[in-house]
């Protein structure tokens, strides 16, 4: 699917966790995006675009997630229904479900999780089992957890605070659950994939982020050194093998 | 239906089939955005910044966004001269048919040098753009272009190992353009591009740190598009060479104020980071602009202010 600029409604965008919002949007035709893939969104009054990884695929449409860290993200918290929103899409390089034998293992921290929901589906559609660790700092930011047990996959949580599930790190509750699977997937903060690719001996992939600039390939705003020299996260990732990673 | 509009321009006997060229560091090498658009619509492509060495460039972040506009500090990331004349420039030309602009870059007189004879030795790039601005690389870029003598002696080193047009693109961070691009002129220059970015910052006030990994970046652009309209028609009207206008260029209407100014061709840049098909969207609004203005062809209106 090459990357195109599309028109999208917006059909609902509510707060679901403590700054975490969850927008879909509609358009007309066909949406195909697969999972660890991203979109680009202009903002009306910004310059840059905001570059958002998609959560769910519909069949027009898409599920986004994001977290206000700032002004872009507060204004798009306040968008009503109805409104219209100009999307590149679908950007980057997605998770490879293939490549998993027969269980695997996803790992989210924080919004995070997002991604992880499409790759579920996509497992599941493979015939392939998965679980899910989920890590978050306190109970009023869990997000997605519902949403994948309602795929029918086993969901562990842990929290810093230990009000929900494990006390500790998303590794901490690894530890405790002791999950089978023979290949990994994680998107999160760079420190929690940093420990999990330490902790862990199977192939992984990992979902960076990086301040973007075009978010298609060309501006080389958002390279960064890996094992094989510089890539780009927006065109040659976001998704990259664990060993390619300069941690 | 709007009437025949001739968007062609000449520049240093090339002929352009309109004026508009995505500027260097905004397009890659225009392999890139291949499968994106059309790029034969594309009057001329400007190829990403080139050093002898390959770079990697600059730690990130490199982006920071600001009020109509953004700073980056990309720092020259490229694969080297001999990837561009070997890979980049040919691979672009097999399937572009326009005028290839290789913009060189370097930290010494003898690296610009050397560069461009690299360069003029490779058939898919038909104009040399010579980059003594950019703000992004420490001893080297912008050094060259805030001072006449070295701008002249950059310019008189390349044109002495090309036969290939030569423009020089120069830094708005200066006190007296015209005094910078008319050196420029004397030393053999067969053209001006500018401007390039404005050195500029940013600080996350909540992290109580730059946003640029590198403290400082280049700001473009349309916050700039009055002050590089500015220093377009300041050179346009003391030099006798032509001019590629650049600077927060993002709609047809703009191309036109550009080329009134004094501007032979038109360089977009940041507008592309946020809007890939920028480029073959103002060429398409061109002719119905033209017409709404009483203009056949941009030939016409260059420097009629």
């Amino acid at each position: 699917m090459l990357m195109q600029k599309r028109i999208f409604r917006i059909e609902s965008n509510e707060g679901v966790a403590r700054d975490t919002f969850r927008l879909v949007l509609r358009t007309d035709g066909a949406v195909a995006v697969r999972s660890g893939q991203f979109v680009d969104i202009a903002l009306p009054g910004f310059f840059l675009r905001r570059p958002i990884s998609v959560s769910d695929c519909l069949s027009d449409g898409l599920v986004l997630y994001y977290k206000v860290v700032g002004e872009g993200t507060r204004a798009m918290s306040e968008m009503t229904p109805g409104t219209v929103l100009e999307l590149l899409e679908p950007l980057g390089s997605g998770f490879h479900p293939e490549k998993c034998r027969e269980a695997a293992l996803l790992i989210g921290g924080g919004l995070g999780a997002a991604p992880l929901y499409l790759l579920a589906k996509e497992l599941l559609a493979q015939g392939k089992k998965a679980t899910a660790v989920l890590g978050f700092n306190k109970a009023d930011e869990i997000c997605l957890a519902e949403e994948l047990r309602a795929l029918g996959i086993p969901v562990h949580i842990a929290t810093m605070d230990g009000s929900v599930g494990t006390k500790g790190f998303v590794t901490d509750a690894i530890a405790a659950v002791r999950p089978a699977f023979d290949r990994f997937y994680t998107c999160g903060p760079l420190p929690m994939m940093k420990a999990v690719c330490a902790a862990l001996d199977a192939p992984g992939e990992v979902s960076l982020e990086e301040r973007m600039g075009c978010g298609a390939g060309f501006c080389y705003g958002c390279s960064i050194l890996t094992k094989n020299g510089p890539r780009r996260v927006c065109a040659d990732g976001p998704v990259f093998d664990k060993e390619e990673v300069l941690w | 239906m709007v009437a025949e509009k001739n968007l062609a321009v000449s520049l240093c006997g090339l002929t352009m089939k309109n004026p508009v060229v995505p500027a260097s560091g905004t397009f890659g090498f225009g392999i890139e955005l291949a499968d994106a658009m059309d790029l034969n619509t594309l009057g001329g492509i400007s190829l990403k910044g080139t050093t002898r060495e390959p770079r990697y460039g600059n730690p990130t972040p490199r982006i920071a966004e600001c009020t109509a506009g953004m700073i980056n500090s990309v720092g020259l990331q490229n694969p080297g001269i001999e990837a561009l004349v070997a890979d980049k420039a040919p691979a672009l030309r097999s399937i572009y048919g326009g005028v290839i602009i290789a913009n060189i870059s370097g930290y010494s007189v003898e690296e610009y040098a050397f560069n461009c004879a690299r360069a003029d030795g490779c058939p898919a790039i038909d104009l040399l753009e010579v980059n003594v601005s950019c703000p992004n690389v420490h001893g080297g870029g912008m050094a060259f272009g805030t001072d006449p003598k070295s701008a002249a002696a950059v310019t008189a080193a390349v044109k002495a190992v090309t036969r290939k047009p030569v423009f020089i693109k120069l830094s708005p961070n200066v006190t007296d353009i015209v005094t910078i691009a008319r050196a420029c002129e004397d030393a053999g220059a067969d053209g001006i591009t500018l401007v390039n970015t404005f050195l500029g910052m940013r600080i996350d006030i909540r992290k109580r740190k730059p946003v640029i990994a590198n403290t400082m970046g280049g700001f473009s652009g349309p916050a700039i598009f009055p002050v590089a309209l500015r220093m377009v028609y300041q050179v346009a009207q003391a030099c006798s060479i032509p001019v590629m206008g650049c600077g927060g260029v993002r709609r047809a209407e703009d191309v036109v104020e550009m080329m009134m100014a004094g501007a032979t061709a038109v360089q977009v840049g940041a507008e592309n980071l946020r809007n890939p098909m920028a480029c073959p969207e103002i060429i398409a609004a061109l002719p119905a602009l033209m017409d709404s203005l009483g203009i056949d062809s941009l030939q016409e209106i260059i420097g009629i202010i």
